[in-house]
């Protein structure tokens, strides 16, 4: 089942350079948390601190609490590769290893980490991802085929399909339909709307009219201007945030004005 | 209107008959100014084909306008740039083929030249130098390039004062001329084994010298290649940094890898300068890389060379065959490295 996310003041730094500024925000469980607002304000950075990804990126820090059902991440004797096995995440541009057949991308979790399973949990496992990831139907008759064969909308479900074999609390989405065509892009917005029954989910995301589609909740971010960092304007229930925004900001972005 | 669509181009007739008319004229032209002597075949085939450039260009512009006979003109001189850079290459591989294929008998890969003295003899002793020294620099230079290029790439990303430095270095040791990996290689044994030593393994270590920097360099620019995407999707899924690179990076890098440190081999494994200091040479079998002098292949052929015997034509035949020997094992690895990077391309990326 899906975990809460709590964060607490929140500042995330690039080196001694400040990226996001002071965020405070609660997702609830099995809820779709919409994550708005123009380039450059520090949504992807702040969504990737939510699995201590950023931490690729040399020079990356967070100060501030990010709790996962009131345990934070952040506490020195939490290992950031199990924070990942528990958040889950999916890129804008879909990743599948290229070396891999599809079933051993759906399995690279365990692959990869050396995990053991038999012949019949691997089945399991393999057909349950996939179905989830609506796309079961499509690939159970070449699961032995390269997963770089497919097009990018399969590719990008089987990238959904490998983070939820592993099965996450908590699903974070940058962009996931941003290299995808229109089709593709309503099937993953289909399967959004399945996942949050399990899952938490966290999407970043440019196209506002998917923000107002898949999300029950939305978090504009802004920032000032170049070299500013980015900053919480409005966090509200999706249908507040594109009909009554409470800020002027919001609403000028909502309504095509800026970004 | 300079050109226009329907303007009909030059056929491929044309093209034929332009060509066979310029070799016409050049060998016209030999036979009068040569009268008597003999034509020269390669000053015929050169004169001839400037004339149907000439030519070709010349009605190029005439018919379809100034832009195609420039392109023309461009796609023949690109042409004869890559011509006259295979032609040193062909002449060289036809070279040692003709001259090698003398003593390119059984003999000469089953026998050493221990008490030959002028034809017969072999060079068993100098290929199994060879493969032996080549095997243990390759075995001291891969882990220790692979793993520095692995530092350099993925632990050293942020450009740390470290890696820069020893980006440096790889740079510095790059150009360094083998004889000083020689005198290097034979001033470190001399410390442990006196003065004077000689033997394979010292041959081994002042090659490992010149491949190193070798593998690190390319190694380097095969794991940069890999998308950061795929290390990100790797991590995402909590796997660990070290099996990241052992299970993600390396099996998607690994043709690349692979071609890389064949490269490197063939690029030392023709050295002669270092080997002729610390291995030394010596007429006779030697399986022992840890004792004694071993001799090798390029300094057999030096050798044979330079101190031709009574019977001169065997030790220039020796030479020669020594060199068709050397030229056929760095070509087999090469399509030994291409096979290799073929079978273990990723698949589905087309």
């Amino acid at each position: 089942m899906g975990k809460i996310i709590e964060l607490d003041r929140v500042n995330v730094f690039y080196g001694s350079f400040l990226a996001v500024e002071d965020v405070s925000l609660t997702i609830e469980p099995q809820t779709v948390t919409a994550f708005i607002g123009p380039s450059g304000c520090g949504k992807s950075t702040l969504l990737r601190t939510l699995n201590r990804m950023h931490e690729v990126i040399p020079g990356a820090r967070v100060d501030g609490e990010i709790l996962l059902d009131g345990a934070n991440l952040y506490d020195d004797d939490v290992d950031p590769v199990s924070v990942r096995r528990e958040v889950g995440m999916v890129f804008q541009r879909p990743n599948p290893f290229p070396t891999m057949s599809i079933r051993d991308n759906v399995l690279a979790g365990y692959k990869l980490n050396h995990d053991r399973l038999s012949k019949s949990d691997e089945d399991e496992i393999v057909e349950s991802a996939l179905k989830s990831a609506n796309l079961w139907k499509e690939v159970k008759n070449r699961l032995a085929k390269p997963g770089g064969g497919l097009s990018g909308g399969q590719q990008q479900r089987l990238c959904i399909a490998r983070a939820i074999a592993i099965r996450p609390r908590v699903l974070l989405m940058d962009e996931p339909t941003s290299a995808l065509d229109p089709i593709s892009t309503q099937a993953i917005e289909d399967l959004v709307s399945q996942l949050k029954k399990d899952y938490t989910i966290v999407i970043v995301t440019h196209n506002m009219q998917q923000a107002a589609r898949v999300s029950d909740r939305t978090a504009f971010f802004n920032i000032a201007g170049e070299g500013e960092p980015g900053k919480l304007v409005e966090f509200d229930d999706t249908s507040v945030i594109f009909s009554n925004p409470s800020k002027k900001n919001t609403e000028d972005y909502i309504s095509g004005r800026f970004g | 209107m300079a050109s226009h669509p329907t303007r009909p181009s030059l056929s491929r007739w044309i093209i034929i008959a332009l060509f066979v008319s310029g070799m016409a004229m050049s060998y016209a032209i030999a036979a009068v100014t040569a009268s008597g002597s003999e034509v020269n075949v390669l000053g015929v085939v050169v004169v001839g084909l400037v004339i149907f450039g000439v030519l070709t260009v010349g009605l190029s512009w005439a018919t379809e306008g100034r832009r195609k006979a420039v392109n023309r003109a461009m796609a023949g001189l690109i042409t004869s740039a890559f011509g006259l850079a295979l032609i040193p290459l062909v002449s060289l591989v036809w070279t040692v083929a003709t001259l090698g294929v003398a003593r390119f008998d059984s003999q000469f890969f089953s026998s050493s030249m221990r008490n030959v003295v002028g034809a017969g003899g072999g060079a068993l002793h100098a290929i199994i130098g060879t493969l032996e020294i080549t095997l243990i620099a390759a075995l001291i230079s891969i882990p220790i390039g692979l793993l520095t290029s692995i530092y350099l790439v993925e632990y050293g990303r942020g450009r740390n004062r470290f890696s820069r430095w020893v980006t440096t270095m790889v740079d510095v040791m790059t150009g360094i001329p083998s004889i000083v990996a020689g005198l290097f290689a034979f001033a470190m044994f001399s410390l442990f084994f006196g003065p004077g030593v000689r033997m394979g393994f010292a041959g081994a270590v002042a090659l490992s010298v010149l491949m190193i920097p070798v593998v690190v360099r390319s190694s380097e620019e095969m794991l940069r290649l890999v998308p950061n995407e795929l290390r990100e999707a790797s991590l995402a899924l909590g796997v660990p940094k070290w099996l990241t690179i052992l299970r993600v990076v390396l099996p998607t890098s690994v043709g690349g890898l692979v071609t890389g440190i064949m490269i490197a081999i063939a690029r030392v494994i023709g050295e002669t300068a270092p080997l002729l200091i610390v291995a030394g040479f010596t007429q006779s079998m030697n399986y022992n890389p840890f004792n004694e002098r071993m001799m090798t292949l390029p300094v057999f052929v030096y050798n044979s060379y330079s101190s031709q015997g009574m019977d001169a034509q065997a030790y220039l035949d020796r030479a020669w065959a020594g060199a068709l020997t050397l030229i056929i094992i760095v070509m087999l690895l090469n399509l030994g490295a291409r096979i290799v990077s073929r079978v273990l391309r990723p698949a589905g990326n087309h």
